[in-house]
Formats: C-alpha cells, sequence, structure tokens
C-alpha cells in the first residue's frame, strides 16, 4: 500500500495543499454524520437551558426505559447466540461436512441476499409464515393439531423477534465465518492426528482457540446489528413491544417521554451499546488476524 | 456419521431460509378465495401510492449512487494517491454507520438542521429530500468506499497518473477517463447496494416524513393483509437482482489479479 504515493510525491516541499483533496469528503463527513452524532450526545448532557446535567443519563434508569434496554439486550444475545451457532453449524457443514462442492457458491450468494433482506418486508414474510394465518401456524394446526399460540409462541414477542432477526443474522454469520474456516490448515490437523489426536481433541485444542476470537467478534457484531434494527421491529410489531429502537422512534415522532433531553439520552444509550459491541470486534478481529492469514 | 451431521444443519438452514420465502409468496397469491391468483400484485401495482413511493425511493436511489460516487472516487483515489498515511483513518469514518444506528443519525438530523437552525434543510421539501438522500449517501458509505478502495487497489494509479499526466491530462480528465473506467466494476458493486439499501430503507424516510417505499409498505402492512406479502416478494426479487448483478459484473473483474 505504501508503494503507490513514492512515485507522485512532489519533487520540492511546497505548502501541504494536497490535504485540500479530501476536504468535501470531510466537510460532508463532518456535517452529517459527526456533528448530528456529537449534536446527541452534548444533548444527553445538557438541561433544556443548555446547562451541564446528569439528569439525562439519571433519567435513563427508571423501570420502563430500563426494561426496553433490557429486552432489546436480550432479544440482540440471543439472535446473535443463535445466529453464531446456527451459522456455524451450517458454515462447517459445508467447509468440512463432505457435502458436494457445489453447494458453496450458492449458500455464499444467498446469504448474501438473507443478509441484506432486513427491514419492513422481513417482517412481512414472517408474518405470512409464523402469524396468526401464516402458513405453517396453519399448517401445524389443521395436520398436527398443534397450536402454536397455545403453546406460548407469539410472533410479536421475544422469541418471534428473535426467530426472525435469526434471517439475517445467520447469513451474516456464514458470510464472516467461512472465510475463518477456510484459514484452518489442513496440516494443523494432520500435525494434530500424527500425535495421537481424537477429531474431538483437534477441535477442542487447535481449532476452537484459534478461532475464538473470530467466533466473539463476530458475535458482538451480529449484537450490534440486532440492537439497531429498527424497521423489522416497527413493522412486526407496531409498538405492542417496548424496545429501545421503538422507543425512541416513537420519541423522535412525538415526545412520549415528555422531555426532548430524555431522548437524547436514550440515543446515546444506543451509541454506547452499539459502540462497545463493535469496539470488541474490531479488538478480536485484529487477534484473529494473527492467525488467520 | 459426521457427513449426518452436516447436511442435518444443510437441511435445518434451508428449511428455515426457505418457508419464509415460501409464506410470503403462497400468501401474496391468496388474495381471491379458493384459488391462487396474481390479485395482490394487481392492486399493488394499480396504487397510485404504490407507484408515488417507488417512484420517489428509485430517484433517492440513483441520486444517492451519483452523489456517493462524486464523492467516494475521488476522495479514495487521493488519498491513495497522495496521503496514504490519512488512509486508516478514513477507513474508520466510513465503518462508523455500521457502528451509530441509522435512527440516531437521523434524529441529530432533525435537532440540527431544524427550521430555526442555521442551515434549515428540513424547513422545505427539497431541502428535506436532499437531508434524506445525504443521510443515505451516509448509510452507504461503508459499502461504497469499501467497495471503490478495493477495487483501487488493483490498478497502479500512481503510474497511470503519471502517464496522463505527462501526456497533459487535467484532473478531471484523470478521474473521469482513466481512473473511473478503471474501477467500474467496483463502482457498479457499491451502486447496486446502494440501491438495494435505499428502496426499503424505513427508517430515515420515516422520520422526515418523507412518501417512500419504506413507510409505504409500514403502512400498507398495518392496514391490509395480502398486498403486504406481494410487496414483500417484490421487495426480495429486487434485493435479489442487486446482488445478483454484482455477482455479475463482478465476474468481468476476474480476469485482473489483484495487487497490493
Amino acid at each position: 500500500m505504501s508503494s503507490a504515493h513514492t512515485g507522485a510525491r512532489p519533487p520540492a516541499r511546497r505548502l501541504p495543499l494536497h490535504w485540500l483533496g479530501v476536504l468535501p469528503f470531510a466537510a460532508f463527513v463532518l456535517l452529517f454524520l459527526i456533528l448530528p452524532t456529537m449534536k446527541i450526545v452534548v444533548g444527553a448532557f445538557q438541561t433544556p437551558e443548555g446547562g451541564f446535567t446528569f439528569d439525562n443519563i439519571i433519567g435513563l434508569f427508571t423501570p420502563s426505559i430500563l426494561s426496553a434496554y433490557w429486552i432489546s439486550i436480550k432479544i440482540s444475545i440471543a439472535s446473535a447466540l443463535l445466529g453464531c451457532l446456527i451459522g456455524f453449524a451450517i458454515a462447517s457443514a459445508v467447509v468440512f461436512g463432505g457435502l458436494p462442492k457445489w453447494i458453496r457458491g450458492p449458500l455464499l450468494t444467498f446469504s448474501g441476499v438473507a443478509s441484506n433482506f432486513a427491514g419492513v418486508p422481513l417482517a412481512f414474510a414472517f408474518l405470512a409464515t409464523l402469524g396468526p394465518v401464516g402458513i405453517l401456524t396453519v399448517f401445524l394446526r389443521s395436520n398436527f393439531g398443534l397450536d402454536l399460540r397455545l403453546l406460548g409462541f407469539n410472533l410479536l414477542s421475544f422469541w418471534g423477534l428473535t426467530v426472525t432477526y435469526l434471517f439475517f443474522q445467520i447469513p451474516l454469520m456464514i458470510l464472516i465465518i467461512t472465510p475463518a474456516l477456510d484459514g484452518l490448515k489442513r496440516e494443523w490437523r494432520e500435525a494434530a492426528e500424527i500425535l495421537g489426536a481424537t477429531g474431538l481433541q483437534y477441535w477442542r485444542m487447535v481449532a476452537f482457540p484459534i478461532l475464538l476470537p473470530s467466533l466473539l467478534g463476530t458475535l458482538a457484531l451480529l449484537f450490534a446489528n440486532a440492537f439497531g434494527a429498527v424497521a423489522t421491529a416497527i413493522a412486526l410489531t407496531g409498538s405492542s413491544l417496548s424496545i429501545v429502537p421503538i422507543l425512541l422512534f416513537a420519541q423522535i415522532r412525538g415526545d412520549v417521554l415528555g422531555n426532548p433531553h430524555l431522548g437524547y439520552a436514550l440515543a446515546f444509550g444506543m451509541i454506547v451499546v452499539t459502540g462497545i459491541a463493535n469496539a470488541i470486534y474490531i479488538w478480536l478481529r485484529a487477534r484473529s488476524e494473527r492467525w488467520l492469514k | 456419521m459426521k457427513k449426518i451431521w452436516a447436511w442435518g444443519a444443510l437441511v435445518f438452514g434451508l428449511l428455515y431460509f426457505t418457508l419464509p420465502l415460501i409464506g410470503m409468496t403462497n400468501f401474496s397469491l391468496k388474495m381471491r378465495r379458493g384459488e391462487y391468483s396474481f390479485d395482490a400484485y394487481g392492486k399493488v401495482f394499480s396504487d397510485p401510492r404504490f407507484q408515488e413511493t417507488f417512484t420517489y425511493s428509485i430517484m433517492q436511489a440513483l441520486f444517492t449512487i451519483l452523489f456517493g460516487v462524486l464523492l467516494v472516487v475521488p476522495t479514495a483515489y487521493w488519498v491513495r494517491l497522495k496521503l496514504p498515511r490519512l488512509r486508516p483513518y478514513i477507513e474508520f469514518i466510513t465503518l462508523l454507520p455500521l457502528v451509530i444506528p441509522a435512527i440516531v443519525i437521523v434524529f441529530g438530523y432533525i435537532r440540527l438542521y431544524n427550521t430555526s437552525s442555521w442551515l434549515p434543510l428540513t424547513g422545505s421539501i427539497f431541502g428535506t429530500n436532499v437531508l434524506l438522500m445525504f443521510g443515505y449517501a451516509i448509510l452507504a458509505l461503508p459499502y461504497m468506499y469499501r467497495a471503490v478502495d478495493t477495487g483501487l487497489r488493483t490498478i497502479d494509479i500512481a503510474t497511470l497518473t503519471e502517464a496522463a499526466q505527462s501526456l497533459g491530462a487535467g484532473w478531471a480528465t484523470i478521474l473521469g477517463r482513466i481512473i473511473l473506467p478503471n474501477v467500474l466494476v467496483a463502482v457498479l458493486s457499491g451502486a447496486f447496494l446502494t440501491f438495494a439499501i435505499v428502496i426499503g430503507e424505513f427508517t430515515m424516510a420515516a422520520l422526515l416524513n418523507r412518501p417512500a417505499f419504506g413507510p409505504y409498505m409500514q403502512l400498507l402492512g398495518a392496514n391490509r393483509a395480502y398486498e403486504p406479502a406481494a410487496l414483500a416478494v417484490i421487495a426480495f426479487g429486487i434485493t435479489w437482482g442487486c446482488l445478483g448483478l454484482i455477482q455479475l459484473v463482478s465476474r468481468f473483474q476476474k480476469s485482473a489479479p489483484p495487487k497490493a
């Protein structure tokens, strides 16, 4: 990468005018990404008159807002964990499981599509499948006498949302973990086998520790991915399930909390949660790249 | 034994992913009692609100792509050519939209660019449209920048630039007639992904009160039974089409081996 600039450097020292070249980009990012975000962050620590305060942050610690965060975090953790687990199972089935080679290409293409198929249409697809008159609900009821509703399953609930989110979580996991699985060298397995390791020992003591940073990193990424999902949740549940994105949406629309600066604090909390998750992802990805090159 | 387990995982995945697709397709065809029909699609396509919002979102997508290309290609080129030390920082900034939820960004817009601010973009319809387009450009930035930057890596921009300069080309000519055609495949990948993102985007359009396709779908979903399923099929088709086009154009790139 550093070789690109050596030929183009001007011979004599001049005023560093080439900085001007990134000015449009810098101005755009500043105006439409950094400043709006800063406005929210600063607003979270301001009184309506503009003075500094912690009251808004303290205001988040009321039962209704805390429970909204808690449900959001639970759904994000559940869908991230299950997404990781199922995505890993499918990816490793295709990479090591001895399945026909041609499955791999279509699987990765489909994963690319499905990981982008989020939002309102995804909610419709699941309503048509697991909703009150969905194809699977009706099929189970009329053929097996199983009533999902009587069994306690409701699409507009914690598990309903989790199952729906998995539709974009699993493909994302497959897309990220397949290259990592490819990076496991055949020699490592052979070396382990020559030294007398069983298949389980190889996985437990060689493959798993190497994969662990990318697994945990992807987990953090999937968590942030689910935590920020607004459209799917709103289209699926309307406003019946109180999770943070829905609450924030209602707050921006009509100040349901009755305090604009509490809205800032709510948004600030979202940035903090996704920020931590992504920091973990970046840190762990840097660690995993040590082995998987 | 191992094979059974692998097939099991695959079949489970297949079931999980095909059932909702079958569900929505099946539901979208059932509007007429007792038989399959395309009535729901007919209803959707003849709805003037559908035509209006769909056209609006397509226009937004096209302007977002145009703006994104004009912003990202010169910047990525310039950073690679003259400011390589800035690259990690720029890359970090372009990844920020994946960290900061869209709902927070648009919340900031509403507060920062309202009618009483120094730049009252939300005060007029045109201003709000522009603001929404900027928001989409931010959402697409991670994908667009990465695609273009990867594309630039495969060509020797320093040599190309020097060759063009020694033949008397100005910056506009270099960018428009040498760099852009060379990274066209990458730009197209970014453009199709941008299109897929913008066309069904809900949060930003809804909160800025613009008549886009995403909010229209949500509204229809709250009020109708069969049309939403038809819309879901259409939206899935668009996503599939965009991603398919990316695969198609990146086949052309296979001939040029990447170079660090």
